[in-house]
């Protein structure tokens, strides 16, 4: 078979994925949400409410489809069309397999392998403000327009840290590319283990660049009705709703690829030695890794949920001054630190500034006495 | 002012690095939300599942016969005089010979229709009763209605089925 051909194949197959873990994703929500909540969820529509996608979906597609009359038409079918786009053109990087033996050919289990691969993801979820933006703006409604505003200068803010804290994974693994950085994880050297605060803070900056909760400021009902789709109705609402889930998606595996070994798992070398070298043992070996993959990527999807049904959202100051005033210097003293760290090859260095941070945080609560705590004034419970 | 003695001390003083971090806080909340997700649920799935209502709960009417499979409504209407609502109406008729067996006494409702639109479920048409013949079933609603001719019940709807007796005590 041509590559051109397997290429295309595994392209569809990363596309579809991605459409399909989106889908259940809803369905997971809502189940997540419920037990959490102490109920059971979604389950009326197939087992254990399988089939509410496909309910949802045809909800979706039935009711009115309305375009406000003093709303820019084109830009308003565009908004949507725009999330959706950027949100599954970032996929395409993510290598979610070592490579397959087809042929004595050796194929990537990935859309395409550019050296600058997570500088294609950051360029395309920058773009993805864009759906947010003009979504906001076609509407010609103040309240949309107003939580366009704030999604587009929150993603800005948490795009410079979530670059920030990402150098100094580049800087340990010296490249741009997504396979260099997994495959640099190899043997359970995983960068969550020498990129702790790194980590946090591009965990944090992922989920105010999904707009998910605490950070889901565009789309608030308590002042802005909906937020940027406040008047979007139909599968136009939908595919802003889908977009989100698959964003949630790819971001849990740029989370896995970067900082937890991405297709790398404990004693892969054991297996694939016992599978053996010729192509269906290295084939299957490949399997496993995309499945760890894949399990560490839907860890990172249920971590999001887990996230949005335990914390309020953010008030818009405190978001701000989160990321321009605690994440920008915290990333930048992480840069620095592992700076220092790679200058005496000492990998575990960057934990210094977890260190820090944990010293700074005990003197503090040493050196400030109980008394000076404030007067305990007596509010009515409940 | 202190209205009831139910109040928390609240600490309104300026937070503390460790606190203004949230991580901490983040992660004890998360953990409460786990503990909630692994909690065997107290959800009563209502179609499928459905719960004892109590021996008080006033649901579907019923019209009792006795052992012996007689009516035992002599529609003297005090059921219908006791109804806020004005929702029983009845037509009384005599007993014929050899209709001992149907009715227990000489005089029986040769109609009783209950509206259960105007029917509030109070009750007192059981308390009213002489004969205790009609009650309220505590173990069954009266089903949803769709259109208006469905609303009057009469006493094809009323009257107790021999085959399954309605009994208050036996129903746990």
């Amino acid at each position: 078979m041509d590559i051109f051909w397997i290429k295309a194949i595994i392209i569809l197959v990363i596309f579809g994925l991605s459409l399909f873990v989106a889908m259940y994703s809803t369905w997971a929500e809502r189940k997540v949400a419920g037990y959490m909540q102490d109920r059971p969820g979604p389950n009326r529509a197939g087992w254990g409410g399988l089939l509410q996608p496909l309910a949802d979906a045809g909800k979706m597609f039935f009711k009115e489809d309305f375009i406000p009359a003093q709303a820019n038409k084109w830009l308003f079918i565009a908004g949507p069309c725009l999330a959706m786009l950027t949100a599954l053109l970032s996929s395409a990087v993510i290598p979610f397999g070592d490579t397959l033996r087809i042929d004595g050919q050796e194929i990537q289990v990935q859309g395409i392998e550019v050296n600058i691969g997570i500088l294609w993801v950051f360029g395309i979820v920058s773009l993805g403000v864009y759906g947010v933006m003009v979504g906001g703006w076609a509407s010609n409604n103040k309240f949309s327009l107003l939580g366009a505003i704030r999604a587009a200068s929150q993603n800005i803010s948490y795009e410079l840290a979530l670059g920030l804290s990402l150098i100094a994974v580049i800087m340990m693994t010296g490249s741009l590319s997504v396979r260099d950085i997994v495959n640099s994880q190899h043997g359970g050297g995983w960068n969550i283990l020498f990129q702790p605060l790194g980590f946090v803070i591009f965990l944090t900056c992922a989920f105010a660049e999904c707009n998910r909760t605490p950070f889901d400021l565009p789309e608030c009902e308590a002042e802005l009705i909906g937020g940027y789709h406040t008047e979007y109705s139909s599968m136009k609402l939908g595919f802003y709703l889908f977009a989100e889930y698959v964003n949630m998606f790819v971001s849990s595996c740029v989370v896995s690829a970067l900082y937890f070994g991405g297709f790398n798992y404990p004693f892969m070398d054991k297996v694939a030695e016992a599978l053996g070298n010729d192509a269906t043992g290295h084939n299957i070996a490949t399997a496993i890794g995309f499945f760890a993959f894949f399990a560490k990527a839907l860890f990172f999807v249920f971590f999001f949920m887990w996230v949005r049904w335990t914390l309020p959202r953010f008030r818009y100051d405190q978001l701000m001054n989160l990321g321009w005033k605690s994440l920008i210097p915290l990333s930048i003293l992480n840069i620095i630190v592992t700076g220092i760290g790679l200058m005496f090859n000492l990998r575990w260095f960057s934990w210094v500034a977890v260190g820090i941070i944990v010293a700074v945080v005990a003197i503090q609560a040493a050196t400030k006495p109980k008394a000076a705590r404030g007067i305990l004034e007596a509010a009515p419970v409940r | 002012m202190q209205l009831t003695n139910r109040a928390k001390k609240i600490d309104k003083s300026e937070m503390t690095l460790a606190e203004r971090m949230y991580l901490p806080a983040i992660a004890g909340g998360m953990a409460i939300t786990l503990k909630h997700f692994f909690k065997k649920k107290p959800t009563i799935n209502y179609p499928e599942q459905k719960r004892y209502l109590g021996p008080v709960f006033r649901g579907h009417h019923i019209l009792k016969k006795d052992e012996a499979g007689r009516e035992r409504c002599t529609a003297c209407g005090l059921c219908a005089v006791a109804c806020p609502a004005e929702a029983i109406s009845m037509v009384a008729a005599e007993r014929k010979a050899g209709e001992e067996n149907l009715y227990r006494e000489e005089k029986y409702a040769a109609v009783y229709e209950i509206n259960m639109l105007r029917c509030i479920f109070c009750g007192f048409c059981e308390e009213a009763c002489p004969k205790q013949a009609i009650y309220l079933r505590h173990d069954q609603f009266v089903p949803v209605f769709m259109s208006r001719d469905e609303v009057i019940y009469g006493k094809d709807r009323l009257v107790e089925d021999m085959s399954s007796r309605y009994l208050r005590e036996g129903w746990k």
